[in-house]
């Protein structure tokens, strides 16, 4: 403990005097006037798939994009995969999944992001360990922008929570943009209209 | 107006010609000009060296010769940003930064030119001073997403016959940075080819800027290599 | 000693490969161009986040035990190391306790900062770096050159090298999408075969105690979810207040990075995953020294997003590695002076002062302000070299005497004038190397004055 009251008192001793703190409600933000759009646009744009179906078509959707898949586990109920991922205690045995689908619980316009919290995903490693990815988004919860996001979501809520922008990728080799660096090669939204 | 003429010890010592043209081109726009006699320096190179303590004498003789004036006017966005921010006037009420201009600023700020005598018939290329840009804000940045506008360039568009030429990097540093010319040679030479090259690459025939420091540095370079592209200061090419 | 100017030399001695180094950041700064051109609000996003930087600087304390209260009550393990020393053996501790033999680290700049890697393989721990950048400079025995891309120095080919002889790809294979597969298939195993994750933070929010890492990669977490144990290594500046925070810091981050809208992986951390340990270490390592300096404490508000490398004229013309230290280019000019002025005293003099990296700066950090006032420091502290001390020393003298100002000016173009070239040319006028020196007119502007406004010509 003696480095953290060391690094406390240095703290007190050295800070500036109190600097209040703006209020992000200042900010005029950019108005989006079609966020479906936008986000399906966007998502292309990243690297990722769009595909527009009704809520009863995710299985045959998926089954159609990835004939070849082995190994598939989903997060919904829309989907049945080949692995349980309840029975699974070590995250190391997905290791050859092929496909994983589970549900995003928002969409964000601005930057074709999908909020994927632990709820959604059951394992934590499947949306990263799994060769394709497929999200399933209902049109009607796509947010302007990420101040909409955070409005909207209690990051606390579960011990794990991430936003997912396109498929994984990397640069570092030249600036050559290469997808699917170390999670999905692919990303795939599969949107929900609303009628 | 009166106004006092600020000119920079290198302009006064190797570029007399660009203090004339500022000077003329100020009587013209009908002020009257006075230069203070014994005036020297701002200060700059030794405070950027890192030796501001050392230009407390430059810097008082500056506050001699110009704090009984008005309005202060000197052919360099360097220089003027220089006395902005470290040379404090006698009276806080009266500092600097409200009193002395860079000269395109003056131009548009508070004489508020709106024509230009005489023409000037050149593909000119504008080398934006950083010290200008981004330190007075002679401009809006190409970092800053913002309105785009540039002081020197809409003085260089009201000239008669001025063929302003767009650049690629239009508002990247020459490399000149005072000390730095010397101090970090190899850099500083890249960084001036870099930028002629991109005047060259739009056939520019006259490369001015607000700022003489970096067009001797890019003039060295020029001379050096036997470019044909010929460089004048802002003043210039606007009396001319 | 770190000799920027004379590292930068030697970087300079290739011209096309300085051309390709600076085209290929200039690229990176263009991508963010256009990312931040698309938010119309970005100046006001930037004024935002500096200012909820700011404030949290001046509460950082309470912040701290917030975070601490917080992360605590979630089942995350907080622990506080005060310098490089105490962190590393925090980490070696927590590891020893398990066992670790092997372990997968994702891009972190405090574990650099504090020479985490050669510290465990010391003590026989096997560090993997997992990020594509990270593990070429690890195989290649080399270090990052820039902290979001830290390959960026080496050609593809130089890559395929390195993996030739590392990894076993095909000799002389250097295509990007071949050498970024095998990296995966080869990381793959390391991921499966670790015992525990290190990564780095890049923001602790107080209010919920969690982490928050982004990855485009996803190699953090591939990391973190693989194994059961997590050691999450942070500066204390990376805290902010609220989760609404994270709106403000990711719309800037990876637009001023790299030009993407949101970095591919923004992870929240807020519990460990069942039967897993997640372990956080807040490191000061002469934080809140800077945060005592009043001049420089505003350079603790950095989100090492890496646009001023991107943006300045002299990194992307002399190389990261020319800093000589852990976080190059302008904001590791004005940080490492703070950590050992002496050793870092010239990285302030490696820039023309131009501001190109205060403008871009997502959190608008005055970096060149802050380059000039740490120049003024060296200046005053003795660690500027007596030959220009000397020569400064002079120039106050004449500029602060109207007479010999005068006089010297006046010396000096008729000696220029009279002299003959090769005397002029000599190899001590560095200025003359590559340049001519100015014209030497016979009067000056004031003597042109005086004759031709003064009626005072004899």
């Amino acid at each position: 403990m003696e480095s953290r009251s060391t690094i406390l008192a240095a703290v007190r001793a050295n800070k500036p005097g109190e600097v209040a703190l703006p209020s992000i409600r200042t900010i005029e933000r950019n108005e989006i006037s079609n966020c479906t759009d936008t986000f399906k646009n966007l998502v292309q744009a990243i690297g990722g798939k769009v595909e527009e179906i009704q809520y009863n078509e995710v299985q045959e959707t998926v089954e159609r994009l990835f004939p070849d898949a082995k190994y598939t586990a989903s997060g919904t109920k829309r989907y049945k995969g080949t692995i349980q991922l309840e029975h699974i205690t070590d995250p190391k045995a997905l290791e050859n999944l092929d496909v994983f689908v589970c549900r995003g619980l928002l969409g964000v316009a601005e930057n074709g992001a999908v909020w994927l919290p632990e709820s959604a995903i059951v394992h934590r490693v499947a949306p990263f360990i799994t060769q394709h990815m497929v999200v399933v988004l209902n049109e009607s919860t796509i947010l302007e922008d990420m101040h909409a996001a955070y409005d909207e979501i209690d990051v606390a809520e579960y011990g794990f929570g991430f936003f997912m922008a396109g498929p994984s990728k990397t640069a570092d080799i030249e600036q050559s943009l290469v997808h699917g660096a170390h999670g999905p090669r692919s990303l795939t939204v599969l949107l929900l209209k609303t009628l | 107006m009166r106004v006092a003429l600020f000119v920079p010890c290198y302009i006064d010592q190797l570029y007399p010609h660009v203090a004339v043209a500022t000077l003329e081109l100020l009587e013209s726009l009908g002020c009257t000009v006075a230069f203070p006699l014994d005036q020297t320096c701002c200060g700059q190179p030794m405070a950027n060296a890192g030796f501001e303590h050392v230009s407390a004498k430059a810097m008082s003789v500056f506050i001699d010769n110009f704090d009984l004036y008005d309005y202060i006017v000197a052919p360099s966005g360097s220089c003027v940003l220089h006395v902005h921010e470290h040379i404090k006037a006698p009276d806080s009420s009266r500092p600097f930064s409200d009193r002395v201009f860079e000269f395109c600023q003056f131009l548009m700020d508070v004489l508020e030119v709106k024509e230009l005598p005489g023409s000037f018939n050149q593909k000119v290329g504008l080398h934006e001073s950083c010290h200008g840009l981004r330190g007075l804000r002679l401009g809006v940045s190409s970092e800053l997403r913002k309105t785009p506008y540039s002081k020197p360039a809409h003085l260089l568009s009201m000239k008669k016959g001025v063929e302003l030429v767009p650049l690629t990097r239009w508002d990247e540093c020459c490399g000149f940075g005072g000390t730095f010319a010397v101090s970090e040679e190899a850099v500083s030479v890249k960084m001036g080819k870099d930028r002629i090259q991109d005047h060259l690459d739009h056939e520019v025939e006259v490369l001015t800027s607000t700022d003489m420091s970096c067009l001797m540095h890019l003039d060295g370079l020029i001379k050096k290599e036997r470019i044909p592209l010929k460089v004048m200061h802002i003043a210039e090419v606007l009396n001319g | 000693m770190v000799n920027h100017a004379k590292n930068a030399e030697a970087f300079n001695q290739d011209e096309a490969r300085t051309n390709w180094h600076d085209e290929t950041l200039w690229f990176v700064r263009e991508k963010r161009d256009k990312a931040s051109g698309q938010i119309p609000e970005w100046e006001a996003l930037r004024e935002l986040a500096s200012g909820i930087k700011d404030h949290t600087l001046s509460k950082l304390d309470v912040y701290l035990e917030e975070f601490e209260k917080k992360a605590t009550e979630n089942g995350i393990k907080v622990h506080w190391a005060v310098d490089a020393q105490a962190h590393n053996e925090k980490v070696f501790e927590i590891l020893s306790d398990h066992g670790v033999k092997r372990i997968v680290k994702s891009k972190s700049m405090l574990t650099e900062e504090c020479h985490l890697n050669p510290y465990l393989e010391e003590k026989g721990i096997e560090v993997v770096d997992t990020d594509l950048g990270e593990r070429i400079v690890q195989l290649a025995e080399d270090t990052p050159s820039h902290i979001v891309l830290p390959a960026i120095h080496l050609k593809k080919e130089e890559v395929g090298e390195v993996f030739h002889n590392r990894i076993g790809t095909d000799k002389g294979a250097s295509d990007p999408y071949y050498l970024t597969e095998a990296a995966r298939q080869h990381l793959r195993q390391q991921f499966l075969t670790a015992d525990a994750a290190i990564t780095g933070v890049n923001f602790a929010i107080a209010e919920t105690g969690g982490i928050v890492i982004c990855t485009n990669e996803g190699n953090a977490d591939m990391g973190v979810h693989t194994q059961n144990v997590h050691i999450a290594c942070m500066g204390i500046e990376k805290i902010i207040p609220r989760a609404e925070h994270l709106g403000v810091f990711l719309r800037l981050l990876a637009r001023s990075a790299t030009g993407q809208h949101l970095t591919v992986y923004t992870s929240h951390l807020h519990k460990p995953k069942e039967g897993s340990e997640l372990h956080v270490i807040l490191v000061d390592n002469g934080r809140t020294e800077q945060l005592g300096r009043p001049d420089f404490r505003n350079s603790l508000k950095c989100i090492r997003c890496g646009a001023c490398m991107n943006t300045c004229p002299i990194y992307r013309r002399s190389g990261g590695h020319s800093y000589g230290s852990t976080i190059p280019g302008p904001i590791g000019a004005i940080l490492s002076p703070g950590y050992d002025l002496e050793k870092y005293s010239s990285l302030p003099f490696a820039s023309t002062l131009c501001g190109s990296c205060s403008d871009v700066c997502p959190v608008k950090i005055d970096i060149h302000t802050q380059l000039y006032k740490w120049r003024q420091v060296a200046g005053a502290e003795g660690h500027i070299a007596g030959s220009k001390k000397r020569a400064m020393r002079f120039m106050g003298m004449v500029f602060g005497s109207p007479h010999f100002y005068r006089k010297v000016g006046r010396l000096m173009r008729r000696a220029a004038r009279f002299m003959p070239n090769k005397w002029i040319y000599n190899r001590r006028n560095v200025w003359g190397k590559s340049r001519e020196i100015p014209p030497m007119p016979k009067e000056s502007f004031r003597d042109w004055y005086m004759k031709n406004r003064l009626g005072n010509g004899k």
